[in-house]
């Protein structure tokens, strides 16, 4: 059994923007130092606070896009129209602005270098970042757990880290603007690897989880081997 | 439509200092039990509720005000915290 034991109080903790980076035109990665930061393990996410000046705060959870790295953490955020808080962090948010992070959160949807393998990986747009943060961190710890990545986007524009994909076996699924010999269309079984005793890792839209989760079923996979995590219809 | 339990481990944790996605939680209802990470999460409301996954009882209920968190756990017959090594 692998997890991760989280047992502290986990704070409010300022965040200083770094840098910013589009990965595509709707999605950024932010770049935060945060002093203090505990560390986290890849699959973790993290709550983030905006407090507007007369006192108004709104918090919504964001996944963390990269492996520790000190006080350095990454995030990626889609922004999602009508949206109280990821318009403001895709749109206007320039390094040295500060915002409140409380993480990380979650030890259950987790992954460890020390884990030998093998994983799939299945992403439903922006549930690609959790996913991402397990591909660098079996880079950063040159594990050779054997790792493989189906990811599901609208079409090519909306693929995120495109030029890291490379560094596992990766394939990417287009459900409206295909490039490349399979058609458009959702992810159906035939997309899936058939079980071979890999941990499984879901992360996506509430409908996109539900949906592989019962592919990974008839394809044999055990239910126990599959982790999910679900970030419901909007992110806000 | 609902999350899962790992969307709901903020408000969890500042509650009650623990990690409560690896906890697991077994229904009153039906007696399921499994991990928190996996119930059905909804946080469209003024608070927080978890179903279970096989039955959608509500398993727990928290709801923060500005100076409390009140954390309503009738649906569960038990939960299950795992303690790190020592």
């Amino acid at each position: 059994m692998t997890e991760t034991v989280v047992r502290r109080r986990t704070p409010w903790l300022a965040a200083t923007v770094h840098s910013v980076r589009s990965e595509t035109s709707v999605a950024r990665t932010i770049v935060l130092d945060v002093p203090g930061w505990p560390g986290h393990v890849a699959g973790q996410h993290v709550d983030v606070k905006l407090t507007a000046p007369d006192g108004y705060s709104a918090q919504r959870s964001y996944s963390l896009a990269a492996p520790a790295d000190g006080d350095r953490v990454e995030l990626t955020v889609q922004r999602v129209e009508d949206g109280e808080v990821s318009p403001y962090l895709v749109d206007e948010l320039l390094p040295t602005d500060q915002f409140e992070v409380r993480g990380p959160i979650g030890g259950w949807f987790t992954w460890h270098a020390t884990e030998p393998g093998p994983v799939l990986l299945v992403a439903g747009g922006s549930g690609i970042v959790p996913l991402m943060a397990m591909v660098r961190e079996r880079a950063r710890a040159g594990s050779e757990a054997p790792f493989t990545l189906v990811y599901s986007v609208r079409g090519p524009s909306d693929v995120y880290y495109a030029s890291e994909l490379a560094e596992v076996d990766a394939t990417i699924l287009y459900t409206r603007t295909a490039i490349g010999p399979r058609r458009a269309g959702r992810i159906t079984a035939a997309d899936l690897p058939a079980a071979a005793d890999a941990r499984v890792y879901v992360c996506g839209p509430t409908g996109f989880v539900e949906t592989v989760s019962d592919l990974l079923l008839e394809r044999g996979h055990d239910a126990a081997n599959i982790r999910t995590e679900r970030f419901g219809p909007s992110g806000g | 439509m609902f999350i899962d339990g790992n969307g709901a481990a903020g408000v969890f944790a500042e509650a009650l200092g623990v990690d409560i996605t690896t906890a697991v939680i077994t229904c009153a209802g039906c007696g399921a039990g499994g991990r928190f990470a996996e119930s059905h999460v909804y946080d469209h409301g003024p608070g927080v509720v978890a179903r279970c996954a096989t039955c959608e009882s509500v398993l727990a209920r928290i709801v923060r005000t500005p100076t409390d968190a009140w954390l309503d756990l009738r649906g569960a017959r038990s939960l299950r915290i795992p303690l790190p090594a020592e």
